[in-house]
């Protein structure tokens, strides 16, 4: 459906992604917490859109601190942020690794119901504060509690191994593994040039070799290794969104935005397995979505931030978007299309294997980054915009292709 | 008797030791794993771990708490296997929490040598001492009527003087783990002169069971590990006295350490490995090889004076490493001991000196962290021997002759027929000591 008001981004603020792969990251060393996190991001935003004063209302994206950090009722944080936003309304909202596109729709539907004209979004998600092994079991709250018992002790990189191994059954094997190793290394590539990715300080002079190790079926799962997959992270993400008439309010020029064209929605049935483990079908249907409510073709995208949580995720997608056939996304990746250089470069920050994936605070990640590359402020990340294609992209995938958030982007004029 | 039946009903004595404890916990997570097979379902396993004090036995029984959920973690994977059929356990927390339970509820920790009585399988860990470990073993094999198989942890003492000594008929078979038994992968296995087929075949299994390097070595007091380290480490000894002729003998000591770790490219200098061992137990294994050995003296007056001034090294309860002929600070070394003064002299006060007396070394040389991680470890290692060879600082001299010295005692363990071949002596120095590279090489040729 296309939107009937105009939508705006502004402000977007990124804390680093904190985990393995960073300098000061020690799993035994204090670090920054909930709190820090959500402090920072928050006020990140308020400095850029004149302070607290011209924020109406607020969304907290959170997948699951309730287990992490042993903290619900985030929407009560508002206040913590900035004393100016005291008594104001606030609501959280939960669609497991979706949470943060979640997040923003729930912010742009406020916009559009006229029910408020500056509203703060903010993801966030603190997942170091236990061990690997244990936060599989949290994060295996975004697929079927059912599920759980007769799943992998890595629950979810379990079901994306099954995806990978059904895929490598039906296509390609060696080359669906050299385009898992390629994804990999565009990952790391774009991530070096974003200060606050997790593998930004990442030095290996032989990341091909690491994309292309052998998994490990014993310790691991079957067909990922681990560089197939998402990092585990600490961080938060903030914008603001806003109507035209919350763009006057907080000062900022149509070129320092962008706007909102498009979105499309979708869920699948929690409990159903996938029809085809090589499709992401509910992918598919959210990008038909906001293409179709942007009103334009997929030639028309310039960027896209899509939901690589693992490295067959990102090739799956490329495929969902309908950049390749079924079976064509490996070609289409090895060809270097979704490189920084190439015709559509994928998660110019580095994505979720690259930047990292703070689960609730990544769909909002998606966004400001799409903001500042379609500004021009992403820095030494920045990539060319062509007026031929001036939208973005972004896909937030929640659980195993259950809950879809698309959203379609273009610089504000 | 099959492999299962063997290991239900087990002893460790000498539990709470260094060696026990790993070797109680690598069993008691064997037995855990046995217990949890569908074909073992309701049949019982018990592994004493006896010791001399309640106050080590708490501990032991702390450590073996926090091991067997580290083991628990990293085998999460197979844990939801074994226990797929309990519907109340559906998160990787609860399934290795009850793992934990299952390998705690194995180990009855004594007191009493009694417990043993009824084990079919006896691991000894005891004091490195040939009389005390004869008299327990002949006490409990004629108290326990099951005929029970002995596996000896020594280091040093032949397994024939056992067998024999404590009238066991072949029922006994050395199974020396390195330490920490938990983490190090090899083990030197030594057959008695009598040894039972049947003991060396469950021996192997059990080693493949816990995923071991097995490395056969022949029965000659020190076997393969320690007939290497104690002639290198009297070695090291006598390069530092020879030295001390010049320098102090602390600043010698420091300076055969740097040699031995960082022109050796080995994880440990000689003095700090004979710090981490201990000096009282390096002085003990020779003494117990001492006697067996023909044409050669292994012993040194030097740690008898280090000991007799009361400096022993070896690890506090905590892992910690005591100092010894080193200081240590956080791990680091801090200073080193003086015989004549009594005291630790920092290492600050003749670093510098010392390093220009050895002077530079060779510029390919890296660390040894660095060289056994890297993927082209042979081409690295080719480049600083070839280096090496072609320098005559001080620190080139002796680390040239400490290689050769190396390659010597290893050849000497192949021709006394030691060890079977040239092979298996550089894999117990890279797997049990963590070398770079084996002693018997041709760097230096």
């Amino acid at each position: 459906m296309k939107l009937r008001k105009k939508v705006y981004l502004v402000a977007g603020y990124n804390t680093i992604s904190m985990g393995t792969g960073r300098k000061e990251f020690h799993p035994k060393k204090p670090r920054p917490d909930l709190d820090d996190y959500i402090r920072e991001a928050g006020q990140g935003v308020l400095k850029k859109i004149g302070g607290a004063g011209n924020v109406d209302e607020a969304v907290f994206g959170n997948f699951i601190a309730a287990r992490f950090n042993r903290q619900a009722n985030l929407a009560a944080y508002l206040p913590f942020i900035d004393q100016g936003l005291r008594y104001k309304p606030a609501v959280r909202v939960e669609g497991a690794c979706a949470t943060g596109a979640l997040a923003l729709v729930t912010g742009i539907r406020s916009v559009l119901a006229e029910t408020a004209d500056v509203v703060l979004v903010l993801g966030v998600e603190v997942q170091n504060s236990v061990k690997a092994i244990y936060g599989a079991d949290i994060l295996a709250a975004a697929g079927w509690a059912k599920e759980r018992k007769n799943g992998h002790a890595y629950f979810f990189p379990g079901k994306f191994s099954d995806r990978a191994k059904a895929y490598q059954e039906k296509f390609d094997a060696g080359k669906t593994r050299e385009a898992m190793a390629r994804w990999f290394v565009n990952a790391i590539e774009n991530a070096r040039l974003c200060p606050t990715a997790q593998e930004y300080q990442n030095n290996s002079d032989d990341l091909k070799s690491c994309g292309m190790m052998n998994p490990n079926p014993r310790g691991f799962v079957d067909s990922l290794n681990v560089y197939d997959c998402s990092k585990v992270s600490d961080g938060a993400s903030a914008v603001a969104v806003v109507s035209e008439e919350g763009l006057r309010r907080v000062g900022i020029p149509k070129s320092e935005a962008v706007e909102v064209v498009g979105i499309g929605q979708a869920e699948e049935d929690i409990t159903r397995r996938p029809d085809d483990p090589t499709v992401l079908a509910t992918t598919r249907e959210a990008v038909r979505k906001a293409l179709e409510s942007a009103g334009i073709t997929k030639e028309k995208i310039g960027t896209v931030e899509c939901h690589d949580c693992f490295t067959i995720a990102g090739i799956l997608s490329v495929e969902a978007i309908g950049f390749a056939l079924h079976g064509g996304g490996c070609d289409f990746v090895l060809q270097g299309h979704t490189a920084r250089s190439g015709k559509v470069p994928f998660n110019t920050t580095g994505g979720l294997v690259g930047w990292g994936h703070p689960t609730g605070a990544t769909g909002v990640h998606q966004a400001v980054t799409i903001l500042e590359q379609l500004t021009g402020k992403a820095g030494n990340a920045q990539i060319a915009i062509s007026a031929e294609r001036p939208y973005g992209l972004s896909i937030n995938m929640g659980g195993d292709d259950k809950t879809l958030v698309s959203v379609v982007y273009r610089k504000a004029e | 008797m099959d492999y299962t039946e063997r290991l239900s009903n087990v002893t460790v004595l000498g539990a709470a030791g260094k060696m026990g404890s790993g070797i109680l916990l690598l069993t008691a997570l064997e037995m855990a794993d046995l217990a949890l097979k569908p074909e073992n379902k309701g049949k019982v396993f018990v592994i004493n771990a006896i010791d001399v004090s309640n106050e080590a036995l708490a501990g032991l029984m702390q450590y073996i708490r926090i091991q067997a959920l580290k083991a628990a973690e990293k085998k999460t994977n197979q844990l939801r296997t074994a226990y797929a059929h309990r519907d109340d356990l559906i998160d990787n927390s609860e399934i290795i929490q009850q793992y934990v339970e299952d390998v705690l509820i194995v180990i009855r920790p004594s007191l009493n040598l009694e417990a043993a009585y009824d084990s079919t399988l006896i691991f000894e860990a005891i004091k490195e001492d040939p009389e005390l470990k004869v008299k327990i073993l002949k006490q409990l094999d004629q108290k326990n009527p099951h005929k029970p198989w002995y596996f000896t942890n020594t280091s040093s003492i032949p397994i024939t003087s056992l067998d024999k000594k404590a009238k066991l008929g072949g029922r006994i078979i050395g199974f020396h783990f390195y330490n920490p038994p938990a983490v190090q992968r090899l083990v030197e296995v030594i057959k008695s002169d009598h040894t039972l087929p049947e003991v060396e075949a469950f021996a192997m299994q059990y080693a493949k069971n816990l995923r071991k390097v097995v490395v056969p070595s022949n029965d000659f007091a020190g076997f393969i590990g320690n007939g290497h380290f104690m002639r290198d480490a009297l070695h090291g000894i006598q390069v530092a006295e020879a030295l001390s002729k010049e320098v102090p003998l602390h600043e010698a000591l420091f300076m055969v350490n740097k040699v031995s770790q960082e022109y050796l490219i080995r994880p440990m200098g000689i003095f700090q490995l004979i710090d981490y061992v201990g000096i009282d137990v390096c002085q003990y294994i020779m003494s117990v090889m001492n006697p067996h050995l023909k044409d050669e003296d292994l012993h040194s007056p030097l740690l008898d004076r280090m000991i007799e001034m009361g400096i022993k090294g070896g690890q506090h309860s905590d892992g910690s490493q005591k100092d010894g002929f080193l200081k240590y600070d956080k791990g680091r070394v801090a200073g080193v001991y003086n015989p004549s003064s009594g005291q630790y002299e920092p290492v600050s006060g003749f670093l510098e000196k010392c390093d220009a007396r050895l002077g530079s070394l060779p510029a390919s040389m890296k660390p040894w962290k660095t060289v056994v991680g890297a993927k082209s470890k042979e081409d690295l290692l080719q480049e600083i021997f070839r280096e090496l060879k072609g320098m005559n600082t001080l620190g080139a001299t002796l680390a040239k002759a400490y290689a050769l010295r190396s390659k010597e005692i290893g050849l000497r363990l192949v021709q006394d027929k030691v060890a079977g071949n040239t092979q298996d002596v550089n894999t117990v120095l890279l797997t049990g000591f963590y070398h770079a590279y084996g002693p018997i090489n041709n760097y230096l040729d």
